[in-house]
């Protein structure tokens, strides 16, 4: 059984950011694999260790610097690597329904018995992609998975929803999407490190496999309003005045 | 694994190593190595490192699951066991894992160094034997150079080895050795002849060896330091390590790579300590504003940033030398030595004062760090050897 794990580069979680005109400035910022995605290459790692899947293979979209998030996947367990390059910026304008026809063009390309992604990316929070590509393909998806099971070609999958646990079967092949209690993904060791610079990384400009519409435009970024005190109010009428008014809930 | 009780929780910088995490002369492996090191140190060595220093606790597991990372042999080549990196990923790596907790990455270091004269100069048999219980944490090696009458004057040691039929039989006390009395092998430096040092291996169990008290120190309290006292303790010759005689050359050499770790090590501390100052001039209000709006405090805090940066580079250029063996190698790691762990010291000790009365209460963490680098001014050859190294190669 072969999986595709697809991951995206992301500006780090950790830093704080600032807003330009045009967009988040990425000069200089500290950047690293978007951590639903590190959780997806994890879990294939550990159904590699099952011995359930055979090979694993990263695919990452973007410039140059977005090798280092394959480096990082080969490093954690991924047996190959394909780098899709654009110049284009990663999180304006690369967007999800493009990203998912270069994905189904793959899937057509190596025959992938399953895909595993993260279920959205922590710059843009589409939450798209995964269920997109299962579209396009024609294929079951399971999303927000906190549990995969693979028995005899079958999945199940529970997945996190609003309302609690939700338990899903289907018949591979299909694309699951990652949720945060999936798994904790393991520290890479050096030795693994530096096994990664022997694995194989394919590089295929994107406009052989696709292209990027930029059908959703970005027309503004700001950052969110400064916290403003709070106030106590005397009662219920006058906290109904505020949230009708001020905080414009209804 | 034992449980720590009574865990207080510390404070966590928020945006630690961030802002001074230059990378220069590194590549991108390099960067790689580092992300992994610091995340591990942040994760599993930052929350625990005060109660292992409370607690005089020795993390055996953490110490495991640093070698596993292949953390225990960094510079050992691959085909003598090793991961066969560089003494400047050494470097970086000893710099982010001190972050978390500079005692035990010191131990890591001392793993090492005896990994790499096992490796370089032990007997394949030796190699082999030992090798990978280093990398698998396994076996936990001391090396043993000090005596009470010869510290910088190291020449000057008295432990002697005695041929005696196949063995040899070794009288002497060690001083000043961490890992001392937990240790499974010991590396004893030894004369086995009026001229000759050589050093000899003495596993844990041999009858003679025994060993003093675990000293109390003013830090490094999660590595036990013991004396190692040798009496009659007999081993056979194939225990040599290298060749007779070979013993301080030996020595020299792991004591440069010693150096770094040990540079780097200060290095990792100073830059906590920089960025608990941080938060806390930016939390911290007297007289109705920010610490950090008041002059003074800023032009100390500059100077504290400044001075981790300048040791970070020195640190790391003198590892570089070292990597292509180059023939002020020497002169250069004891300049690296002697500024980084004074400056860092200073760093920290200045971060203290900055927190006011708070840097002197063990839960703000600052006062550990200053205890604990307060020996890397001492230990892996004293400053003053080192400006007496520095000043020979300039000057003669």
């Amino acid at each position: 059984m072969k999986v595709l794990v697809a991951v995206k580069r992301v500006v780090d979680s950790g830093i704080k950011v600032r807003v330009k005109p045009d967009g988040i400035d990425l000069q200089g910022v500290k950047m690293t694999i978007n951590p639903f995605c590190e959780i997806a290459v994890e879990e294939a790692v550990r159904l590699k260790e099952k011995k359930l899947i055979a090979e694993i293979v990263a695919v990452t979209i973007g410039p140059k610097q977005g090798a280092e998030s394959l480096r990082h996947a080969l490093a954690l367990g991924a047996d190959k690597a394909i780098h899709v390059t654009t110049e284009a910026r990663i999180d304006q304008a690369v967007q999800p329904l493009d990203v998912a026809n270069i994905l189904a063009k793959l899937v057509e390309r190596d025959n992938y018995n399953l895909v595993l992604m993260g279920k959205q990316s922590i710059d843009d929070d589409f939450n798209q992609t995964g269920q997109m590509l299962a579209g396009l393909l024609d294929w079951p998806q399971a999303t927000f998975a906190s549990n995969i099971q693979i028995t005899d070609g079958i999945a199940q999958v529970i997945r996190e929803i609003d309302g609690g646990l939700q338990t899903v079967k289907f018949k591979l092949p299909g694309v699951i999407t990652c949720d945060l209690r999936l798994n904790q993904p393991r520290f890479a060791s050096v030795p693994n490190i530096m096994k990664a610079k022997s694995k194989p990384l394919e590089t295929i400009p994107l406009d052989k496999l696709g292209k990027l519409h930029n059908s959703i435009q970005i027309t503004k970024t700001e950052a969110p309003a400064i916290r403003k005190g709070g106030a106590i109010v005397e009662n219920v009428d006058v906290l109904i005045q505020k949230l009708r008014n001020e905080a414009k809930l209804f | 694994m034992q449980i720590i009780r009574n865990r207080i929780s510390y404070h966590i910088p928020r945006f630690g190593f961030k802002y001074l995490c230059d990378t220069t002369f590194l590549n991108e492996e390099h960067l790689q190595i580092q992300k992994v090191a610091l995340d591990f140190a942040k994760e599993k060595m930052l929350p625990y490192a005060s109660d292992w220093d409370k607690n005089n606790y020795l993390p055996s597991q953490v110490l495991k699951e640093l070698s596993e990372m292949g953390f225990a042999t960094i510079y050992v080549k691959q085909e003598l066991g090793g991961v066969g990196l560089d003494h400047l990923s050494a470097s970086v790596i000893f710099e982010a894992l001190s972050y978390g907790d500079i005692t035990t990455t010191a131990t890591l270091a001392v793993q090492n160094l005896c990994a790499y004269l096992l490796a370089n100069y032990g007997t394949e048999e030796q190699r082999k034997v030992w090798i990978p219980r280093i990398n698998s944490f396994d076996a936990l090696v001391a090396y043993c150079l000090t005596e009470p009458n010869s510290g910088s004057d190291n020449k000057n040691m008295e432990t002697y080895a005695k041929k005696d039929g196949k063995d040899y039989i070794i009288n002497g006390i060690k001083c000043f050795i961490s890992g001392g009395s937990v240790s499974d092998l010991y590396l004893i430096v030894c004369k086995t002849s009026e001229k000759d040092v050589s050093s000899i291996l003495v596993e844990k169990d041999t009858p003679g060896l025994s060993f003093g008290k675990v000293e109390d120190k003013m830090g490094w309290h999660a590595s036990p330091t013991t004396r190692v006292i040798l009496e009659n303790v007999r081993v056979p010759q194939s225990n040599l390590v290298g060749k007779e005689g070979q013993g301080f050359k030996m020595g020299m050499s792991a004591l440069d790579g010693g150096r770094i770790n040990i540079s780097s090590c200060s290095l990792g501390g100073a830059s906590l300590a920089l960025d608990l100052a941080k938060d806390y001039l930016q939390d911290r209000k007297q007289f109705g504003q920010q610490l950090s709006n008041f002059q003074g405090l800023q032009f100390k805090f500059a100077d504290m940033a400044a001075s981790l940066v300048t040791s970070r580079l020195i640190v790391r250029q003198a590892a570089m030398k070292l990597d292509e063996n180059q023939i002020d190698k020497s002169l250069y790691v004891s300049m690296a030595k002697t500024y980084a762990t004074d400056s860092c010291f200073d760093v920290a000790n200045d971060a203290l004062q900055l927190h006011g009365g708070y840097g002197y209460l063990r839960e703000y963490q600052i006062e550990r760090i200053v205890r604990d680098l307060r020996v890397h001014k001492i230990l892996e050859g004293t400053n003053e050897i080192m400006r007496m190294i520095i000043a020979r190669n300039l000057l003669k």
